[in-house]
């Protein structure tokens, strides 16, 4: 069986009709009795299994995920990765994050497609010119590259772009994060999934969980679709549900579910070699491999669960993004979709104990726990190996709600939400 | 394209209104404990199902409370919050 993935064995397997490929995982039944127990099999739940089993030397894991892997929201975003944040503390969680990215491929034995064309956040007034500045000065004291582009920096990079002088959204110019780019999204979660079980790792999937088991006072396990199963410790990583989860547990979240929406359209040749985020209308555009056009914008402004949009705000994004592209009109969207998204009203992560003791959180990502898979993962692996906090982990504690030592990046770094 | 019922102008499209919160979240008197205040403040129900929640329409001010379906969307229609009847001294 051939396991490793090298031009190599591409070339053996090639010659002998690509009949000896294992199969990427494992999917074993559940055993009784786990060390840990990892709830979601999105980015972050697998990635936490990947790092604790490699980090930390605990194989003993299972990851449940209750549909198929990464079907949440890890399948559902627009594959964008970056570390453009204001506080000290987002630049050091997320900068983790995209160093880990930058090695993943390497690192999984699988290609995740890291593509770092850049990240550029445009400007359309002289204020969000200074705002964009006040950002790329915050992001170059704290370690990550940062420019800052006038109107000929963005036709350089974007020609494309709507520069006449009646544009709604006129380019100022903007802050790019050259190392900014996309990854493709199912990759990191199978090439997590693929890792972790070749070092032990139990993935179950289509098997719910319930129900927590509590036993003086603690988390010992979870009950599920498949029987009970029992653990040491046990993490969530359950994205939009994690509220649903929490009140099983027995407490509550400083979280509001919204329905994020994003929508691709047909593929065409190169044309759009940077991400691009546009302040004025909260759209947001990149160029799949394959050439579709992905499309992103707000929130819809109604709590929801329902992994569908409003139209009202589809339509509002696609104006966004045809007046900033006027040549995108004769485009045809092909797929519109929408994700469920756990918004904080600091819009900074919650990485940290839960209220029930062996419980341990990893959610509140909000619209972009995509770009944080890597770094959510080693931090929720490090809880759950130590029972501590790692340093990055620290400041995203669930206690900074009642001592108010909030990270607020909707100041920081104009996060829409 | 959602209608919400608004207990003053009627049926109307989802634009015109504007999400205003949990109902029922009501704000602690006196001197409380720092994590009664961030329960107020930041902790929610955010309910899968049916929920209570405070609404805006924003094109008459009308304020007032919609039972909704977080997962269906179906909404209920909206119904004023019941007027206060503490004497405000200008009768």
């Amino acid at each position: 069986m051939t396991r490793h993935y090298s031009a190599l064995n591409l070339a053996r397997e090639g010659l002998s009709g690509h009949k000896g490929w294992a199969r990427a995982w494992t999917s074993p039944e559940p055993k009784k009795r786990y060390d840990v127990v990892i709830v979601g099999g999105g980015g972050h739940g697998l990635a936490t299994a990947y790092y604790l089993a490699k980090t930390h030397g605990i194989t003993n894991v299972a990851v449940i995920e209750k549909g198929w892997l990464g079907g949440g929201n890890t399948g559902r975003n627009t594959t964008v990765v970056r570390s453009n944040y204001f506080f000290p503390e987002s630049v050091a969680l997320y900068e983790m994050s995209l160093n880990l990215y930058e090695e993943l491929s390497k690192e999984l034995n699988y290609n995740v497609m890291l593509s770092q064309r850049g990240m550029l956040m445009l400007c359309h007034t002289p204020a969000e010119m200074e705002m964009s500045a006040r950002l790329v000065n915050a992001m170059q004291l704290n370690g990550t590259d940062a420019e800052l582009l006038d109107t000929e920096g963005v036709r350089k990079i974007m020609p494309i772009y709507n520069f006449s002088p009646d544009s709604r959204f006129p380019a100022l110019g903007g802050a790019l994060q050259p190392r900014g780019g996309t990854a493709r999204h199912d990759a990191v979660a199978w090439g997590y999934a693929r890792a972790a079980s070749a070092l032990g790792v139990d993935i179950i999937q289509q098997c719910e969980v319930t129900d927590f088991l509590i036993e003086g006072g603690a988390c010992r396990g979870v009950k599920t679709t498949q029987g009970e199963i029992r653990a040491d410790r046990v993490g969530l990583a359950v994205a939009g549900h994690s509220s649903q989860m929490a009140e099983k547990a027995g407490f509550r979240l400083p979280v509001t579910s919204y329905a994020l929406q994003a929508c691709v359209s047909e593929p065409v040749k190169p044309i759009l070699d940077i991400a691009v985020h546009c302040a004025g209308s909260g759209s947001y555009a990149s160029q799949s491999d394959k050439g579709e056009i992905v499309i992103g914008g707000g929130l819809d402004r109604v709590p929801s669960y329902g992994q569908r949009g409003t139209l009202p705000t589809l339509e509002h994004v696609i104006a966004g993004i045809l007046e900033m592209f006027p040549a995108f009109r004769q485009l045809k969207l092909m797929r519109q979709w929408g994700g469920i998204v756990d918004v904080v009203p600091d819009s900074s992560p919650l990485i940290g104990p839960s209220p029930l003791p062996n419980l341990f959180l990893n959610c509140g990502w909000g619209t972009g726990g995509f770009k944080a898979i890597p770094a959510g993962g080693t931090l929720l692996a490090h809880l759950l190996a130590t029972g501590q906090h790692h340093d990055i982990s620290r400041p995203f504690d669930l206690d900074r709600f009642a001592t108010g030592r909030l990270i607020d990046e909707a100041a920081g770094s104009g996060i829409a939400h | 394209m959602h209608i919400y019922t608004c207990p003053f102008c009627g049926p109307r499209p989802e634009t015109e209104f504007h999400f205003g919160g949990e109902a029922g979240n009501d704000r602690p008197d006196g001197d409380v404990p720092a994590q009664a205040w961030a329960d107020y403040l930041h902790y929610r129900q955010n309910p899968k199902g049916a929920a209570r929640e405070i609404w805006i329409h924003l094109t008459c001010h009308e304020v007032f409370v919609m039972t909704r379906d977080t997962v269906t969307m179906a909404a209920q229609p909206g119904e004023p919050i019941p007027s206060d009847t503490t004497d405000r001294g200008d009768a």
